[in-house]
């Protein structure tokens, strides 16, 4: 597979690894923040193959895993809702939300579907025009464009039965949270390939400056998160902190021009609810009132209760860098991927998932 | 004088209706045109509740239900499916189907084309695996009850004379082959699922493995000790049950997998791992190690064996584990699978 298989030579990775071995000389911690990224990670079985003194933590990359469990709720409020076809991206339909997941609620008989595509959720409404249509808009700055070409075209179609119930989040506000932190051990970062090939790089710039931290864009593959790794030890016993792009066959600096232009048509900042992390503030996308109508939450009047997360799960630790998922008491006990406490366990993204996966005992 | 009665019999024309399931002429009439005379043999001549016949020896019996979406797919259909399925399950038992029952259970609505061509595949794969369908049944639901057509098939066929194969067999230092390239049947079914129709030229794997079975026993009899084939929940799966069944571990290695460069592309766009993907024409065998080269030839002269590979050991390391050797030389847990595997959002 061309641009995949480059990027798993063993030859590559190792020249890679020898470099890394060479330059490190102290004990680093780096955060890579995209779930991809983590499960690259451990699925290759690289995080047993770095120098001794990298400390590799998982960030809240995963959009399944940050999504509150009150989003949640609505998600199942709306699905449960007479009329209503719901439809969601494949790996939200596990994830519980305070009582039940998306996957009970179909069971039961709610119309929950699985669509790979915003777009055809439009369709969907076209086709179905005494149902309503909502898509759990969810994911990071990558899916924002899609969901928000969404809009756009069912307001161009004059599709009146469509909305979308948003719960986007924002990476570059999530790593100044963790840097913000008081308690923060992230010495550097590797930023999400994915992210940045819709936003670009600029906007990490000042985060780097101001933490004084590295922050190296990095791919997905094992010789991308290597060279990524490599790039930000380089820095760090360099002491220089900038921003290097080590996914430049997939990022441009300033991103990609339509995909932004997109978002910021339909969507407006706002704050949001992390799952494990709390409020952030300017961390979310949520429906500007020019396209109001298709805001589910306006269009359905949804008031829930605000719900806590289960006070056993750690994720918020978890995703912060503090703990690695074997510190969690209840990791592969009370937890476990059939019975998730938390989204870090249920999503394939998630890093309690990847460890349990793919490493419980190798 | 020949009155005919102006009511029609046969409900609405070109699809089955709930009177094809009543039990009375409707039901009569469709299972003597569209079934009986085609899959005619001595057995269904009779028309009885079921078959009798003589049997000696060891025997081997097995059961499964067919409920693919959709029915008709690149390279097969519910019709092959439901076959060789049952076909291949009295394979690995060491056991050459001999007799299968096949029932229907039909949603109202269903077109009498598209059941006539299933029926046409089923007789197809049943000569192909030199199996005799003996006895049956047809039910139909009203519509919304069920999903078009389900099938189920259940087979009994002699154990062959060298066969000795179970799991307690298995000791460290067994050789893991797998006889084909891993994935295919699932992401083929992928590919045409609603709303994920993507270009790709991947094909089901279905096909009967009672030969390549057959032909391994006669050369290597009770060297060959573990049969399975990796249907649903994938390679993974399977190796899992085998270690949990033996509390031995095995190591495998990423790089030997025998896997389509379209499969595994298909599987990095939707973010699913080929080794859980589903598998209907391929089987996964542990044999003594000093005959698994040559096991390993034989499999690869073999009609659909081209591609069989050497894909790990038996260890006494790790028990109850499978581990994996990746590309580029990590190690990884290949646990059971959670669930369904479901397509990530980015």
């Amino acid at each position: 597979m061309k641009y995949i298989s480059e990027y798993r030579d063993p030859q590559l990775v190792k020249k890679y690894l020898h470099e890394l071995y060479r330059v490190t000389t102290r004990p680093w911690t780096l955060m890579e923040i995209c779930g991809g990224q983590t499960h690259s990670l451990v699925k290759n079985g690289l995080l047993d193959m770095l120098p001794p003194q990298i400390n590799m933590v998982h960030g809240p990359g995963c959009p399944v895993c940050v999504t509150s469990v009150s989003v949640l709720d609505e998600a199942l409020w709306l699905a449960q809702q007479p009329d209503v076809i719901f439809c969601s991206f494949g790996d939200m339909l596990r994830v519980p939300g305070s009582s039940q997941s998306l996957l009970h609620a179909k069971a039961a008989g709610a119309d929950v579907r699985i669509l790979y595509s915003p777009l055809e959720a439009v369709q969907l409404a076209i086709d179905n025009p005494t149902k309503e249509v909502v898509f759990f808009a969810v994911g990071f700055e990558t899916t924002a464009p899609a969901n928000a070409l969404s809009v756009v075209q069912a307001a161009a179609r004059g599709v009146s039965n469509y909305s979308i119930l948003a719960s986007h989040v924002l990476v570059p506000p999530a790593m100044e949270a963790i840097l913000g932190d008081p308690d923060n051990v992230i010495d550097g970062f590797l930023a999400a390939g994915h992210v940045c090939t819709i936003m670009g790089t600029t906007e990490y710039d000042p985060i780097a400056l101001k933490y004084k931290v590295p922050i190296v864009v990095t791919g997905f593959e094992p010789a991308d998160l290597l060279q990524g790794i490599l790039m930000t030890v380089s820095q760090l016993e360099k002491g220089t902190y900038r921003v290097e792009n080590q996914y430049a066959r997939m990022v441009a600096r300033e991103g990609n021009a339509m995909a932004m232009k997109a978002i910021h048509e339909v969507f407006d900042v706002s704050n949001r609810m992390w799952r494990g992390i709390g409020t952030i503030p300017d961390s979310g996308y949520e429906v500007k009132d020019a396209y109001k109508q298709y805001n589910a939450r306006l269009k359905f009047n949804i008031h829930l209760p605000v719900r806590e997360e289960d006070p056993d799960c750690i994720s918020g630790d978890i995703m912060r860098g503090h703990k690695k998922p074997v510190q969690c008491p209840a990791f592969g006990g009370r937890c476990r991927p059939e019975h998730p406490l938390g989204a870090p366990m249920v999503s394939s993204e998630g890093a309690c998932a990847a460890y349990y996966q793919y490493k419980s005992s190798v | 004088m020949n009155v005919n009665c102006p009511l029609p019999v046969n409900g609405v024309p070109g699809i089955i209706t709930l009177g094809h399931g009543s039990g009375g002429l409707m039901t009569h009439q469709l299972l003597q045109t569209e079934v009986f005379d085609l899959l005619q043999n001595d057995w269904l001549d009779q028309q009885h509740d079921g078959a009798t016949f003589s049997l000696n020896g060891k025997v081997a019996f097995s059961t499964d239900s067919y409920v693919v979406s959709p029915l008709f797919f690149p390279g097969g259909n519910i019709g092959d499916l439901a076959i060789n399925g049952t076909v291949n399950d009295l394979a690995m038992c060491g056991a050459m189907a001999r007799y299968l029952s096949l029932s229907f259970i039909i949603e109202e609505g269903l077109e009498l084309s598209l059941f006539r061509e299933v029926l046409k595949h089923i007789k197809a794969a049943a000569q192909a695996a030199g199996v005799a369908i003996v006895t049956g049944d047809t039910k139909v639901v009203e519509r919304g009850k069920g999903d078009q057509l389900f099938i189920n098939t259940s087979g009994i066929g002699h154990i062959h004379p060298r066969a000795a194969i179970h799991h307690n067999r298995i000791v460290p230092g067994d050789v893991v082959i797998v006889s084909g390239e891993i994935a295919a049947h699932g992401m083929a079914i992928m590919s045409v699922r609603k709303g994920l129709e993507f270009e790709t030229e991947v094909c089901s794997d279905t096909r009967p493995l009672h030969e390549m079975v057959g032909k391994l026993l006669d050369c290597f009899g009770e060297q060959v000790k573990f049969l399975r084939d990796p249907t649903r929940g994938g390679l993974a799966s399977v190796l899992n049950e085998m270690t949990e069944a033996t509390k031995l571990g095995v190591m495998m290695n990423e790089v030997s997998l025998p896997l389509n460069e379209q499969v595994a592309a298909a599987c990095e766009m939707l973010g699913l791992d080929p080794l859980y993907v589903a598998n209907e024409g391929i089987m996964v065998a542990v044999v003594s190690a000093s005959v698994a080269p040559s096991v390993l030839g034989a499999l690869r002269g073999m009609k659909g064996g081209e591609q069989a590979a050497i894909i790990g050991t038996v260890t006494k390391e790790h028990a109850g584990k499978v581990v994996l050797e990746s590309r580029i030389g990590g190690h990884r847990v290949v646990n059971f699978l959670p669930g369904e595997q479901l397509p990530r959002i980015c």
